[in-house]
């Protein structure tokens, strides 16, 4: 010490304003420098990817979520159709009167025309509606009923009219008896509520995400239930009452290995064990929740044990010194205490959980459903899985729907994450 | 910078004698707590050699000597706070009333009740000053009835001074209060499962010297019920406030006696140096 202060002291004064000198600090400065711009370009192009991503969704996906509608004057004849039974009436009958009198006087060429224009389920939904509500026997109702996916496109500008006849999907009739339905006011585009109210189905015009929606959430509440008290309770053995020897180290390697397995790994353990051995349905929402699980259980044990360090060595001290137990100090002050921590940590999880798509496709819940699942063990889609199948399909109208689904499923997403944010700040506890 | 030399570093310093100065005590109580052949170890490294130590009762023992001397390790072996540190081991005995301490059959929640604990930090919970006050009446069972846990509450706060500043904002947050006021607060938390014994762990030296006041003068009125035992730093605190004193170095006890002896006529001459400031 003494030694290092004298040499110091000896040595001859620095001369600050010194060529060498001054150079020096222009390098520092310098390097200072392009560290800063090193960063801002990596900001610049992080997020320059991230609006070409969402731009990209945007402008493919916004088109899907408006639905061009054609609107038909239905007359439910009551003697076709059975008020007191209404499902077993001649459907197909009154769906072609309510035809003929949107499009008066068509030719049959026209009428091939209007027929492929309407939605292919027409005549259901229009049954579904009257089976709803009895009432409406012998009445003449306007419906606004899907227009079918070529024509769709046509609304929507897709299909090019100088595009030559033989390469489009609409022929010279098909557009000229759609321009007609317009000029008589029977076309509009209006929200797609059908995007989040209907399930999956083989015309992009009827396609939903309900089905997904509910099965997501299904299989979402499955694995909070399952992740969530396995996880804590694991955290705060190992965080508070474990010894620190070679087990529990052992024992917390693997824990942080499991967390960086690839989920698809998770998946194929849940089509061997859950479906093969354990005989569970395939596609059903509950053995999905169980695989994300599985899968989420790292992380929820890492994020517990996090929050729990967090609480501050005195607070545990207090406790234990006013004569509280171990079980008194965990229950009473240090989990209080870091729950904020840890529900947000357990929302990021469940979003992690929620975009999950591999174990998923594992255990069949990429199948085509039409209906929104009853219950845990019906079979589902879930909205990644949803967003997969739609990719494959080949016809146009599911491009948009893709996109689309991608945005709903980011919008969830942003919505949980803002909720982890919310909670974290108002609830966060500085010491 | 003209310091001597160290008179021992704990590393590579001369080994310093085990044998202590002792003086018969001059306290007309008998010891409360008392300390046999007390060794503590950390892992491999033993912080705390040999001690020997007798604590009176109805009276405040203050524990000086420089940073890592291990006053603050025999202080948390007293009420086995050291248990929660992972590779701490203890040896030899420690006595509460004659009974042992680290007697395996011994309960050691009912221990930390009879031997209360504040510490150099204030650590109020975070919760109300009643809430503070009232946890540890509640878990052991103290109160019957909301009226007597409101009496417990009171006659704590009033026994840490505080009563008077917090009686219209109980339900106020513990940790809203001044570092001198939590330190009081946390004193009042310590009091309320009525302890027999209270450890202090360098009560003050997060306060400021108005609050040191105000904590110095607490403990001369709670040295009529309570038995304390302090850890300092500050050598004029122990002597203003304590009536033994224990001077501790590198691990090893090594002087006790009556306060005012320890200061003016010590018999070692690591406490003599350490006293008049010559070294920690």
């Amino acid at each position: 010490m003494s030694t290092t202060t004298d040499s110091i002291l000896t040595a001859a004064p620095i001369d600050w304003h010194s060529q060498a000198s001054a150079a020096r600090r222009r390098k520092r400065y310098a390097q200072e420098r392009n560290l800063r711009l090193a960063g801002l370009v990596a900001i610049t192009i992080a997020l320059g990817l991230l609006a070409i991503l969402v731009g990209s969704l945007i402008l493919n996906g916004y088109r899907a979520f408006t639905q061009t509608m054609i609107a038909l004057d239905v007359y439910v004849d009551p003697e076709v159709v059975d008020r007191n039974d209404p499902t077993a009436g001649n459907w197909r009958q009154i769906y072609d009167d309510a035809i003929d009198r949107a499009l008066p006087d068509e030719t049959d060429a026209e009428r091939r025309s209007i027929n492929a224009l309407v939605t292919n389920n027409a005549r259901f939904l229009i049954r579904d509606r009257v089976v709803r509500d009895p009432s409406l026997v012998g009445e003449t109702v306007r419906m606004n009923v899907p227009v079918s996916d070529p024509f769709d496109q046509l609304s929507k500008g897709l299909v090019q009219r100088a595009t030559p006849e033989g390469q489009r999907r609409v022929s010279d009739l098909d557009i000229q008896v759609f321009d007609r339905l317009v000029a008589e006011g029977r076309i509009s585009r209006p929200f797609n509520w059908g995007l989040f109210f209907n399930s999956d189905s083989r015309f992009p015009e009827l396609a939903g995400l309900a089905g997904a929606i509910v099965g997501s959430f299904f299989a979402l509440v499955v694995c909070f239930l399952l992740s969530f008290p396995l996880g804590v309770g694991a955290a705060v053995y190992l965080e508070e009452f474990a010894p620190k020897n070679r087990w529990t180290d052992f024992i917390e390697v693997n824990i942080n290995n499991l967390a960086a397995v690839p989920s698809i790994v998770f998946g194929l353990l849940g089509l061997a064990v859950f479906l093969g051995w354990f005989g569970m349905p395939r596609s059903a929402p509950f053995v999905g929740g169980m695989v994300l699980a599985l899968m989420t259980l790292p992380t929820m044990i890492i994020v517990t044990r996090n929050a729990l360090k967090a609480v501050p060595p005195s607070i545990r001290e207090a406790a234990l010194g006013v004569g509280a137990s171990r079980h008194e100090m965990v229950v009473h002050h240090v989990l209080p205490l870091a729950m904020p921590g840890i529900l947000t940590g357990t929302i990021i999880g469940l979003a992690q959980a929620l975009g999950e798509t591999a174990p998923l496709l594992l255990i069949g819940m990429n199948a085509f459903i039409t209906s929104p699942p009853g219950g845990l063990f019906e079979p589902a889609t879930a909205l990644p899985t949803q967003i997969f199948i739609w990719a494959d399909s080949p016809e146009r109208g599911f491009v948009s729907r893709t996109a689309a689904g991608i945005l709903v499923l980011l919008g969830f997403l942003i919505v949980m994450n803002a909720i982890a944010i919310f909670l974290r700040q108002r609830l966060e506890r500085k010491w | 910078m003209s310091i001597q030399p160290l008179p021992a570093e704990p590393v590579s310093g001369p080994e310093p004698s085990t044998a202590t100065v002792r003086r018969p005590l001059d306290f007309e109580a008998g010891a409360k707590v008392a300390a046999k052949g007390v060794s503590v170890f950390y892992g491999a490294k033993q912080a705390l050699f040999d001690v020997d130590l007798d604590v009176p009762s109805n009276a405040i023992t203050a524990f000086i000597g420089p940073s890592g001397c291990g006053k603050s390790t025999f202080l948390r072996s007293i009420n086995r706070m050291n248990d929660t540190i992972d590779g701490a081991r203890m040896e030899g005995r420690i006595e509460l009333d004659g009974g042992d301490v680290y007697d395996p059959s011994l309960d050691v929640v009912e221990l930390r009740a009879r031997v209360g604990m504040v510490f150099q930090k204030p650590n109020p919970f975070p919760k109300s000053i009643y809430e503070n006050v009232a946890y540890g009446p509640r878990i052991h069972g103290f109160a019957r009835s909301k009226p007597d846990l409101d009496a417990i509450v009171e006659r704590s706060l009033r026994g840490a001074a505080l009563w008077d500043e917090v009686k219209d904002r109980l339900d106020e947050m513990g940790t809203g209060l001044s570092g001198g006021q939590q330190q009081r607060l946390c004193i009042a938390r310590a009091i309320a499962v009525s302890p027999e014994v209270i450890l202090m762990d360098e009560p003050c030296s997060a306060l400021d010297p108005i609050a040191s006041a105000r904590v110095e003068d607490l403990m001369g009125e709670l040295r009529e019920n309570y038995t304390i035992i302090i850890v300092t730093h500050s050598m004029q605190q122990a002597a203003r406030v304590s009536q033994k004193t224990a001077f501790f170095h590198v691990g090893y006890l090594v002087e006790e006696g009556p306060t005012q002896q320890i200061f003016t006529t010590p018999q070692d001459k690591r406490t003599q140096d350490y006293v008049t400031g010559r070294f920690g």
